[in-house]
């Protein structure tokens, strides 16, 4: 029975994509992610925080009518590396996948040293190696400088 | 002898693989005597250097300018780039354009991080890294180890000491990479609150390599072989009394040297404050200014390499 009325907060959509098994707590960065707040206006999002799971308590973000770009699953990766994003359509999961951080970070996140070079007024956009994947570890390759958790999804361009 | 050297810059020593830092050492080994003005080269007759100091280094720029003279080369640069034609707002990428149509090869100093890893993308010719902020220095590295090699005939085995602001001091930090690559027994000495980062202790147990911390040289000196001192920036500290408390324990003078290791070297990259007595100069033990000496074979040797004209040590 308790398990029923948890799946009543999850509301089905016809069309869209649902960004299941985010780490407890990052909801709201990935919708960050997705730029609803700002320039994605129309979409129609659900959070849903603190869902009961086999895994323990996890995070899910539906997105109705779009799926999502490349740069937002590179980011998406990079702060929760457990999600799966299923592509719904006509209200049945058409497409199932687990995101992978990328080798290379490039353009989306900021270096966290201010005084790293790509912080000024250069031609260049921030470049990192991911160096480890649990947790994500990314190296800026101009200073060197290595970032996880927190200092990645703060960063995030 | 097969040359392991395969660059076309010098940015940090982490792109080294210890076969090319072992030619860098080999070779700087064969400049010592054209250094050292016993003999004249002509091996770089004709060529530029330009030596981009965007923050002052005067130890650093001299032995890189003494490197080229030496190899019969010429130099081109500025050391305050307030006072130099570099504009306000050009940005460093487009000075590196100019500087690597001008020069054969590019010095730079810079006080931001990652500068040099910049430099390298725009310049058509190399670039060396002479240091760029609280970043790589990776010919320090370079002369840090030639000089370890010379002092005590090879490098590993050996049980280095490594004293001072560890967590913050960027020359210790490629140093300790680098010794990593020729397995030798490290103690970090410093105190808690200036031990070597958990960035790079995690790298050292990625790669296997086994460390001690000590909080004093006290207890540690008399077990080395090489100890590496560093200064402690009173600017780290909000107060003198806090300064002195940790400092204290990081100062040596010749009474601590009484059952050191016969053999034992104190190396130092120089400018020191008060960390080593004066008197300490005077002991068999010294090698910081040997250390300073060894910076012009090392740069020679570097520069030859990258202009891939080493006709002196050709066998
Ligand atoms: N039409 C829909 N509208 C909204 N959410 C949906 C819809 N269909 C499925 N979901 C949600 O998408 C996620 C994946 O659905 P699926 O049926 O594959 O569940 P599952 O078997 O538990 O998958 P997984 O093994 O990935 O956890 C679940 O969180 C589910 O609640
Ligand atoms: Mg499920
Ligand atoms: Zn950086």
């Amino acid at each position: 029975m308790n398990t029923d009325s948890k799946k009543i907060k999850i509301s089905p959509i016809k069309k869209g994509t649902v960004i299941d098994h985010i780490r407890k707590g990052q909801a709201l960065k990935v919708v960050k992610i997705l730029g609803i707040m700002e320039q994605d206006i129309d979409s129609v999002v659900s959070i849903a925080m603190n869902v009961d799971s086999s895994s323990g308590r996890k995070d899910i973000v539906k997105v109705e009518g779009r799926e999502l770009i490349h740069e937002e699953l590179d980011k998406i990766s990079l702060i929760s590396p457990e999600v799966t994003v299923n592509i719904i359509d006509d209200y049945k999961v058409r497409d199932k996948h687990r995101v992978k951080p990328p080798k290379m970070v490039k353009g989306i996140v900021r270096c966290k040293n201010t005084t790293c070079i790509t912080n000024q007024k250069e031609p260049v956009e921030p470049e990192f190696e991911v160096t480890q994947g649990k947790p994500v570890t990314i190296k800026c390759l101009y200073c060197e400088r290595e970032m996880r958790g927190e200092e990645i999804s703060e960063n995030l361009r | 002898m097969i040359e392991m050297f395969d660059k076309d810059h010098v940015v940090s020593i982490k792109e080294f693989k210890r076969e090319e830092i072992d030619t860098v050492l080999d070779n700087a080994k064969e400049m010592l005597p054209v250094a050292e003005g016993e003999r004249i080269s002509h091996e770089l007759d004709g060529k530029i250097l330009a030596t981009l100091f965007f923050e002052p280094s005067t130890r650093t720029m001299l032995s890189f300018e003494a490197a080229m003279i030496r190899l019969g080369g010429r130099i081109i640069g500025f050391s305050n780039p307030k006072q130099s034609s570099v504009k306000k707002g050009e940005t460093l990428a487009d000075t590196i354009r100019m500087a690597s149509s001008y020069a054969d090869i590019i010095v730079l100093r810079h006080p931001q991080e990652g500068a040099a890893r910049l430099a390298s993308k725009f310049s058509s010719k190399p670039v060396i890294n002479a240091g760029d902020g609280a970043g790589q220095h990776p010919t320090q590295t370079l002369l840090d180890l030639f000089t370890i090699r010379e002092e005590k005939g090879g490098i590993s085995g050996k049980h280095i000491g490594i004293a001072g602001d560890l967590k913050y001091g960027r020359t210790v930090h490629s140093l300790t990479h680098a010794l990593a690559m020729y397995g030798v027994e490290l103690t970090f000495i410093a105190p808690e609150a200036l031990q070597m980062p958990k960035e790079n202790t995690r790298e050292l147990k990625r790669e296997g390599i086994e460390y001690k911390k000590a909080p004093g040289l006290e207890s540690v000196i008399d077990e080395l072989d090489v100890l590496y001192m560093t200064r402690i920036q009173r600017e780290r500290f909000p107060n003198e009394e806090e300064y002195e408390k940790v400092a204290s324990g990081l100062k040596l003078d010749t009474d601590m040297l009484e059952n050191v290791r016969d053999e034992m070297i104190i190396m130092h990259p120089l400018p020191r404050v008060d960390e080593i007595s004066s008197d300490v100069d005077h002991t068999k033990y010294a090698k910081y200014f040997q250390q300073a000496a060894n910076g012009v074979p090392t740069r020679m040797a570097l520069m030859s390499l990258l202009l891939d004209k080493s006709s002196v040590v050709k066998r």
